[in-house]
């Protein structure tokens, strides 16, 4: 078996495989919750119901969509120049750490002066972290994806140490966990009463910023040449290293943004358990998207829905929350493969 | 030369169609190949002739029609049929590991590996004597890595002869040769065909296929559309089959030079692994003038192209533009100083290709105003321009949106012609500038390269077709690892002449060597 590409797909072969991917997806799904003992059916109707069956459900949704925006928005960014930045995590609790150091009374300032403060240094905090990585890169040829992976482990470590240390709660009863941000830094919620911070509208904006500066800027126009075929991009003059610098720069910061995101917006305070792997679930969000930054939106709002409509299933019905680890990963898998298949067609020997 | 009705039928290609969606590759494509003939396969790019070959050899299937080998239909979509039916295949870009000897390349992958060893003195009997059945003179032992090109398409040949083929297929063979390397391969071929074997030669340079074939089959748009015997025609005539009307190269009269644009004072560059660099090199580009570079390929005429592009900085020595010594200089660098950049690969240095026409057209001059503003791009202009380059260079395609891996070579082509001599250069860089094109597209290359030579621009034309830089070079300078040689003024030279440089002799003694 060999694949042929395909000079000029028709309607047809671009659009039914990724259907055939959720298709199936559903199908591994159900054929798991069987295996659980469950009535695949009801685990899926849970699944829908917990995810997006009510006001409450629908807004729990939109809030774990949020830090996955901003971390896909950050992968999808760096993946598009072709940096390879497996360290969002890292980018994230850069973020939240420089939210907690500034927002838990450092800084006695109106929330109208805080809040913009901490969005500024937690980007720039996470800039940071991506470019060491992103500067061993160019100058040296360090491969990227090492170390932006294993930086993840060291700088979890490094908050952990800060945990126990100094930025440990001395009314926190021992655990480790920072001092509670000052009402100023927190994110106030968008309508009175209803449980959505401004942190979602804020990722939201940051996607249109994104496509419009992909679309419409020459950092954008460089990016994208870049991405696509790096020797004919230094051909033309685009000073490449420096576009890889400045995309380092922006994927660090939006990812940043998911740790100011959780902390000002949802948990109030730094612990180690604040990102349960968003950093990198936001590869898969940037993935299913195909790096579009207004498809990481509907892919987040997938991914978010998944999670906590399996949290209520299993609550529900028992069947654990793996479900939903696995339904994403097989999303994951049979997308790559459909889009694959939209571009090539299989030839039996 | 053989009496091709009565003799016997080797290989025959029976209505051959291949379709890519709404493409038709091959239309009904017929051929026959005799015992000891040579079949010359002409076309322009994208005629279909890699298509075919590609399904004589298993890597396609046909959607109708059949392959016969011996009167045997080769079971469709196997390679490894094609190669036990006795088909040999030469391709463009060798397929030889650097690492290993000449007698472990051609018995790779035909012995079972424990048996290696005792097969090994049968094999070294068996390659002396196809050497010296056709001429073949290549060292057994040596490793292919320190062979040079033509050897190593020696190696080729005897690996397909090793293989016991009866019919060998040679893609664009003499692409990389000197003219003298190609005389030797003529020498082999013509061996091969009095021994019985039969070949399908594939070239673009007619008077090669006159040279050599006993008959040419010329592909246009998928289809044959003409067959002939090479004793009945001429190179005008198959010109006109292959482009379906009668061309002519454009007139080249001889151009007035002036003063020096670009200068390089003993220019080194450094060695990329067994490419040469530029060995202390004196160049002078004279405006109004085209300057021929000549030179097998692989002799420093990629470094020489990387330091006038910008994309490589001298180890020593000076590049001075006008008069006035470069500092500071890139690719961007070389743009602003008004050199318009031709590069060697259209497909992979020279074009992007998932972007539109319009973002392709735009890669040298995005950064700036009218294309963008302070970080802000115009596209409405951009797309103008793109519109513009489309209509004054007669680009075929269905709009400035479509994905440039669409087009064809020679639209690719002129697109980076409209992106880089809409600015009126003042010094040209053609690297390759014709390579793989058709006939049709080759001739407005050439005349676009000759008009703005008229209006006083420098040209450096950097070719490995001997023909292309005798025809429209004023000067020409041959090059070889990474030296010099002295300025011919245009027609001083024979091709023969020439040939000697390029093989390397000539050059002053004491000029330090490539090791």
């Amino acid at each position: 078996m060999r694949l042929e590409p395909i000079a000029n797909p028709s309607l047809a072969r671009s659009t039914l495989p990724p259907v055939l991917a959720i298709a199936a997806t559903v199908i591994v799904a159900s054929l798991l919750a069987m295996l659980a003992g469950a009535n695949p059916f009801a685990v899926l109707g849970l699944i829908l119901k917990g995810a997006a069956g009510s006001k409450f459900a629908v807004l729990e949704t939109l809030n774990r969509a949020t830090p996955l925006i901003f971390t896909g928005l950050a992968v999808a960014v760096a993946f598009r120049a072709r940096l390879w930045n497996i360290g969002a995590e890292a980018q994230l609790y850069a973020g939240a750490l420089m939210t907690v150091v500034l927002g838990t009374g450092a800084l006695p300032w109106s929330a109208t002066a805080l809040l913009p403060t901490l969005v500024l240094v937690s980007m720039l905090a996470g800039a940071a972290v991506l470019l060491v990585p992103a500067l061993l890169k160019v100058r040296f040829g360090v491969d990227e994806v090492v170390t932006t992976l294993l930086f993840n482990f060291i700088f979890l470590l490094f908050i952990s140490l800060l945990l126990e240390g100094p930025l440990k709660d001395p009314m926190g009863m021992g655990w480790p966990k920072s001092e509670r941000l000052i009402a100023e830094a927190r994110l106030p919620r968008i309508v009175e009463g209803l449980r959505l911070h401004w942190g979602f509208a804020l990722a939201l904006i940051s996607a249109a910023l994104v496509w419009v500066i992909q679309r419409r800027t020459t950092l954008g126009y460089e990016m994208r040449a870049v991405g696509l075929n790096r020797e004919a991009a230094r051909f033309a003059g685009i000073p490449v290293n420096a576009v890889l610098i400045k995309t380092a720069l922006l994927s660090g910061g939006l990812a940043a943004l998911a740790g100011f995101s959780e902390v000002a917006g949802v948990k109030g305070s730094l612990t180690l358990d604040l990102s349960p792997g968003f950093g990198y679930t936001g590869i898969i969000v940037a993935m299913l998207a195909l790096l579009n930054p207004l498809g990481v939106i509907a892919a987040a709002l997938f991914v978010a829905g998944i999670f906590v409509g399996a949290d209520s299933m299993s609550r529900a019905v028992g069947v654990p929350t793996y479900l939903a680890d696995i339904m994403l990963a097989t999303a994951l898998l049979l997308m790559v493969l459909a889009i694959l298949l939209t571009r090539f067609r299989v030839v039996r020997e | 030369m053989t009496g091709a009705d009565t003799a016997q039928v080797v290989l025959r290609l029976d209505r051959i169609t291949k379709r890519f969606g709404a493409l038709t590759a091959n239309d009904a494509v017929s051929l026959d190949l005799h015992r000891g003939e040579v079949v010359a396969l002409l076309g322009e790019n994208g005629a279909g002739k890699t298509t075919l070959m590609n399904i004589l050899f298993g890597q396609y299937t046909a959607d109708e029609g059949q392959v016969m080998v011996m009167g045997q239909a080769l079971p469709p979509g196997n390679p490894r049929a094609a190669l036990e039916a006795g088909v040999g295949m030469v391709h463009q870009h060798f397929t030889l590991a650097d690492n290993l000897t000449v007698l472990e390349n051609v018995t790779l992958g035909t012995e079972p590996l424990w048996r290696w060893r005792s097969e090994r003195a049968a094999a070294r009997t068996k390659i002396a004597r196809l050497s010296a059945d056709f001429h073949l003179a290549v060292d057994p032992d040596a490793r292919v890595g320190s062979l040079t090109v033509g050897e190593r398409q020696r190696v080729e040949i005897l690996k397909a002869l090793y293989r016991e083929a009866r019919i060998l297929i040679l893609d664009e063979p003499t692409a990389v040769l000197t003219p003298q390397e190609t005389d030797d391969l003529f020498a082999t071929l013509r061996e091969a065909v009095a021994k019985g074997l039969s070949i399908v030669f594939i070239s673009h340079k007619l008077h090669e296929v006159m040279d050599i074939a006993h008959r040419v089959v010329i592909l246009r748009h998928g289809k044959v559309v003409a067959e002939m015997e090479t004793a009945n025609t001429d190179r005008h005539a198959l010109a006109a089959a292959m482009v379906g009307s009668d061309v002519s190269a454009p007139r080249v009269a001889p151009g007035t030079p002036g003063a020096p644009l670009l200068q390089l004072h003993a220019v080194t560059t450094a060695d990329r692994g067994s490419a040469p660099g530029l060995k202390s090199l004196n160049l002078a580009l004279r405006a109004g003038q085209i300057t021929g570079l000549a030179g097998v390929s692989g002799n420093g005429q990629a470094a020489l192209a990387d330091v006038i592009a910008g994309l490589s900085i001298p180890a020593s020595g000076r590049l001075d533009l006008g008069g006035a010594e470069m500092a500071q200089w890139s690719p961007r660098a070389a743009v602003e100083h008004g050199i318009a950049r031709i590069p060697e690969d259209r497909h992979k240095t020279g074009t992007i290709a998932d972007f539109s026409l319009t973002e392709n057209a735009i890669l040298e001059s995005y950064h700036k105003p009218p294309m963008s503003r302070a970080g802000w791009m115009s596209w409405p202009r951009a797309e103008a321009e793109t519109q513009a380059i489309i209509k004054g260079y007669d680009i075929r395609c269905p709009g400035p949106d479509t994905r440039i891996r669409l087009l064809s070579g020679g639209n690719m082509q002129k697109l980076i012609l409209g992106r880089v001599l809409e600015a009126n250069p003042r010094i040209i860089l053609a690297n390759q500038p014709v390579r793989g094109l058709d006939i049709g597209a080759v001739n407005y290359v050439h005349e676009q390269l000759l008009k703005a030579r008229d209006r006083g621009a420098a040209v450096l034309l950097i070719s490995e077709d001997l023909d292309e830089i005798m025809a429209l070079s004023d000067v020409i300078h041959v090059m070889s690892e990474g030296r010099l040689s002295p300025e011919f003024a245009r027609g001083t030279m024979t091709p023969a002449e020439l040939g000697v440089w390029m093989a390397g002799h000539g050059f002053e003694a004491g000029v330090a060597h490539a090791s």
